[in-house]
């Protein structure tokens, strides 16, 4: 009896793709815990560095160093933090919509747009639409390191000193919880420090060492590498987070599918089951 | 009991060290400090070299970090590190490996390396090996 043997490789093939789906998504799962514990223990780092940065201002309010001063905006630069995997969900096609969104909303203000992408998905995505891309990182892993994305950030950071990009941003997903993922663009430089505290101002200075210029220097450019970091890892974990959810999904629907086809198999079994009998009974009635 | 000063040793990847100390010792760009309660606000930068935290019963705890910043205020001192590790957890294989490579590349007189960079590396692998060293003659 050879009913619907087309339904049944069907189904066979769908248990595979389920079987695929489901260990992506327990894969996802674990590795999200891991990488939600990674984007917790960067947070002390950026923290304190935004701190020392928020006394600097208080401190030193009259020296300037040229990342707090804001300029005229002819030119713009981001750095985008995408994930060098697909298959999970909308995360990067929902951080590109909006980016693009806002690269509109700047060429119409005849503002030029450079791009730094971290992650293999950005790459690919706006070398094809014709970004202009200046620097890029990809296959980073799961757990990043600093350096991995050092030069990433010292193309844009040259490119503000010698003045062809005037302001910098950085894209990148945010993770609000493990269901949801927002895509966020923010500021980085100029670094805008918020409004002075009246009880901090004034009182005390540091004692630099060498002197402030250096000190700050270098505590700034920490400082914009700590943020793009964070970003990174955060991203990683919305990655992981995203993929967990998509898969789950797909692996209910091919539950669903299979449930269908099932159904459909088993009455067409049935119906070539009642012609047969009908047919003998028939056969055996007209002897 | 001495007064007590805050410290955090922090990387950019993650939290290595946060409590109290009674003293702690950060080899500062111009020479190591040694910061106690109620220092003077402080900013300075380090270069590769030992940490030693000193709690407040009386253990000395040595980490290594191979740059970074020291803010010091009076009731804290955070170590904002460009990379730090505790001495125990330093791969001496690695070490050594860094460490004659770097030599290795002083060596090539070519013209062709980086010599700011090689030196810096050298100095970070001898750095490594000598709060390695210290940590297993005080344990």
């Amino acid at each position: 009896m050879a009913v619907g043997k087309e339904i049944r490789v069907k189904i066979a093939s769908i248990k595979n793709t389920q079987k695929i789906t489901r260990a992506m998504e327990k894969v996802a799962t674990s590795k999200m815990r891991k990488t939600q514990a990674r984007m917790l223990a960067t947070r002390p780092y950026s923290r304190k560095i935004a701190q020392i940065i928020k006394h600097l201002a208080h401190a030193k309010p009259e020296y300037k160093h040229p990342f707090m001063i804001e300029r005229e905006v002819a030119r713009i630069g981001v750095i985008l933090v995408s994930s060098d995997r697909g298959l999970c969900g909308g995360l990067n096609s929902n951080l590109f919509r909006m980016v693009l969104r806002q690269m509109r909303r700047w060429s119409e203000q005849r503002i030029e747009v450079q791009l730094s992408v971290i992650g293999q998905k950005g790459s690919g995505f706006f070398s094809g639409i014709g970004g202009n891309i200046v620097a890029q990182a990809a296959r980073l892993g799961d757990a990043p390191h600093l350096e991995d994305i050092i030069g990433a950030i010292k193309v844009m950071l040259d490119d503000y000193h010698a003045g062809k990009i005037d302001a910098l941003y950085v894209a990148s997903n945010e993770f609000v919880n493990t269901m949801t993922q927002k895509p966020k663009l923010e500021p980085l430089l100029p670094v805008k420090v918020d409004e002075l505290t009246p009880e901090l101002q004034g009182h005390w200075d540091y004692l630099y060492e060498p002197d402030a210029k250096e000190v700050l220097d270098d505590l700034l450019v920490r400082y914009i590498e700590s943020i793009v970091f964070q970003g990174l890892v955060e991203n990683n974990a919305c990655e992981q987070a995203a993929r967990m959810v998509a898969m789950k999904s797909a692996s209910d629907n091919a539950g669903k599918l299979i449930n269908e086809l099932q159904l459909i198999y088993n009455k067409a079994r049935q119906a070539a089951i009642t012609q047969e009998i009908s047919e003998i009974v028939a056969g055996a009635a007209a002897v | 009991m001495a007064m007590t000063i805050h410290v955090d040793i922090v990387s950019a990847e993650e939290q290595i060290y946060s409590g109290l100390a009674e003293m702690v010792v950060a080899p500062a760009e111009e020479g190591d400090v040694g910061i106690t309660a109620r220092h003077a606000p402080l900013l300075t930068r380090l270069k590769a070299g030992e940490v030693r935290v000193k709690t407040d019963n009386n253990e000395t705890l040595p980490f290594f970090v191979s740059g970074g910043i020291l803010e010091v205020q009076p009731h804290v001192v955070s170590v904002l590190a460009d990379r730090a590790v505790r001495a125990k957890d330093i791969d001496e294989a690695k070490a050594i490996e860094a460490k004659n490579r770097a030599e290795e590349m002083l060596k090539d007189r070519s013209g062709k390396i980086d010599y700011a960079k090689a030196q810096a590396e050298l100095i970070e692998a001898m750095e490594q090996l000598r709060t390695l060293e210290r940590w297993r003659k005080n344990r």
